[in-house]
């Protein structure tokens, strides 16, 4: 019957709350107690959605808090949170009743002590160095003298009146200003994007590319500058292809973003000296060129007549090449005509000398001498040819007339009768011999033939041959090589098949017959 | 030499290779023919720096951008 009596318990007259009654009232004790509170923690996981509002953790080594920073409040921050930065936020605590969970919303974040950023910033550079992001290599040379200049700046303020006015005292040229926050959370996308655009820009186009960047701000906290640090700023600085100056805060302060550029100015101010020469000097470089141009040829002409009139000095003067040549010739001038009458003189005397003994009555004398001797002469020569003539004809004729033919007429007559003759007891003769000769061969041929050993042969005898000669001995027969019988129709050797009718085969024959020769 | 026509160059170009032409001619172991033709050529890049210095014109202008922060044109500045 427990159940019926109502008993108290310890503790049973509490209040009961509801759920969203203990919420509430949770809600009242925590955002009383710590309606501003001062947290210091590393930064977590960040998260940045759309929205604007940023989400972050805020943890030690064993404990985590959430965190919100709403829109309004991140614009105005002067730290952009990152993750691994060491800060002290102040906020206050909220609850989130829905989900049984608290966290802080904050109002205000900064780094928990210059010493915390700086090993934060060394961290980062460490990391960007190993990638190479600050290798002098990388680093573009600025253009002598660039057409259109990129400056990436806020366009109010002090910073862009510098460059500007620098620039028009050294040398103007076209500016285009892209304007950026340069502190608080949207410095860093908002610079990064601004180097991005500028080197998506065509040359020469309605926004015309620029030939050099200048990012440039003036001098601030470190907290102030830190946008130049983020690491998208220093990225996008390092891969521009547009030559890039960053003159960020004063000559002190050096931002990642002074490393990654190609040039660092100290100031605004240096960014302008770099990126333009001054417009007067080259003007007055150039005029000092053509002075020097001109001073240049008028010496190179100077110079080159000098040598000439010098050289015509050295040049020996015409006449006196021809100076001695003339004297000799006076010399030998005046010389000729005495030799002339000398070289007659003396070939006069020599004529003197050899016409001496030639006088024409000598010559005279002479012909006249030799002129009587031919004449004594000349009568006797016709009549000695004459008798010469005379003997000579007279011999001929005695010897003609003993001249006779008929002396030889009569020799050839006998000689030609004894030709005859003679011819024809030669035939006669001949005639005679041929007969008795004639009939003595015939006597002979039959002698022949009744002796003949064929005729013998023909009463059946027989010749034998041994090696090619006749064998009429028995022991002749034994030596021979062959035998071979001659009868009166042919030769037959014996022991052979073939009766052949070989003429010269001997044949064996009986001793007796041998006589018959 | 550079074989750019003068009139392409830009000013740094100009200038060096006028440079290099003064010092060609003032060391003078050039011909006199030569010596009148970088004479001449020299006179035409100095034109050509003159011309290029003459056109310093300061001309300002500030990049507006949209509402996703691309640049859309352009507004000229005045005042600074």
């Amino acid at each position: 019957m427990s159940d019926l009596i109502d008993e108290p318990e310890e503790g049973a007259n509490a209040p009961e709350f509801t759920v969203t009654e203990i919420s509430g009232a949770i809600k009242r004790v925590i955002e009383g107690e710590f309606g501003h509170v001062r947290i210091r923690g590393e930064i977590g996981r960040v998260s940045r959605p759309r929205s604007g509002h940023i989400y972050l953790d805020l943890k030690d080594d064993r404990s985590v808090l959430s965190g919100v920073i709403w829109k309004g409040v991140a614009a105005r921050l002067a730290t952009r949170p990152e993750e691994g930065l060491e800060v002290v936020a102040v906020g206050r605590i909220t609850t989130f009743g829905g989900q049984s969970k608290y966290q802080i919303v904050i109002e205000d974040i900064r780094p928990a002590g210059v010493g915390a950023l700086m090993a934060m910033l060394e961290k980062r550079k460490k990391a960007l160095q190993a990638e190479g992001l600050f290798d002098p290599a990388r680093k573009r040379p600025l253009p002598y003298l660039p057409d259109v200049i990129g400056v990436v700046t806020s366009p109010s303020g002090a910073v862009i009146r510098d460059i500007l006015h620098r620039l028009r005292d050294r040398f103007p040229r076209k500016v285009l200003i892209w304007p950026v926050a340069v502190q608080g959370e949207i410095c860093a996308p908002e610079v990064a994007r601004a180097i991005e655009g500028f080197n998506r820009l065509t040359p020469g186009g309605p926004l015309p590319r620029p030939d050099l960047i200048i990012v440039a701000r003036g001098g601030g906290s470190i907290e102030d500058l830190w946008g130049f640090n983020e690491e998208a700023v220093v990225r996008a600085a390092a891969a521009s292809q547009i030559p890039l100056i960053s003159a960020v805060g004063h000559e002190t302060d050096t931002t990642l973003i002074d490393l990654a550029a190609d040039r660092r100015a100290p100031t605004p101010t240096a960014a302008a000296e770099l990126a333009v020469p001054v417009r007067m000097e080259l003007l007055s470089w150039t005029d000092d060129q053509g002075a020097r141009l001109t001073r240049a040829l008028g010496y190179a002409i100077t110079q080159r007549n000098q040598r000439l009139r010098d050289m015509s000095r050295a040049l020996p003067r015409p006449r006196t090449l021809t100076e001695w040549a003339a004297q000799k010739l006076d010399t030998v001038g005046a010389r000729l005509p005495q030799a002339l009458i000398r070289g007659v003189d003396q070939r006069r005397l020599r004529l003197s000398h050899v016409t001496g003994s030639l006088r024409p009555s000598a010559l005279r004398r002479t012909v006249q001498g030799k002129r009587e001797q031919l004449q004594a002469r000349a009568p006797r020569l016709a009549p000695a040819l004459k008798r010469s003539a005379e003997r000579r004809r007279e011999m001929l004729n005695a010897r003609a007339e003993r001249l006779s033919p008929q002396p030889i007429l009569q020799e050839i007559a006998r000689e030609k009768r004894r030709v005859t003759d003679l011819s024809a007891r030669l035939e006669k003769a001949g005639k005679a011999q041929i007969t008795t000769r004639g009939e003595r061969l015939t006597a002979w041929g039959r002698m022949l033939d009744t002796l003949s050993y064929q005729a013998t042969l023909q009463r059946g005898y027989a010749v034998v041959w041994g090696d090619g000669a006749v064998v009429t001995t028995r022991a002749a027969a034994g030596a021979a090589q062959a035998l071979e019988i001659e009868f009166a129709d042919g030769r037959f050797t014996p022991g052979q098949s073939q009766p052949g009718p070989r003429k010269s085969t001997p044949k064996k024959t009986p001793p007796e017959q041998g006589n018959l020769f | 030499m550079n074989d750019k026509p003068v009139e392409e160059m830009s000013f740094e170009e100009a200038m060096a290779e006028l440079e290099k032409v003064v010092g060609d001619l003032e060391r003078g172991d050039v011909s006199l023919e030569e010596s009148i033709n970088l004479y001449k050529r020299g006179a035409d890049l100095k034109a050509r720096c003159e011309a290029k210095l003459k056109e310093a014109e300061e001309k300002v202008a500030a990049i507006t951008l949209d509402s996703e922060g691309n640049p859309d044109g352009l507004k000229p500045v005045e005042g600074l």
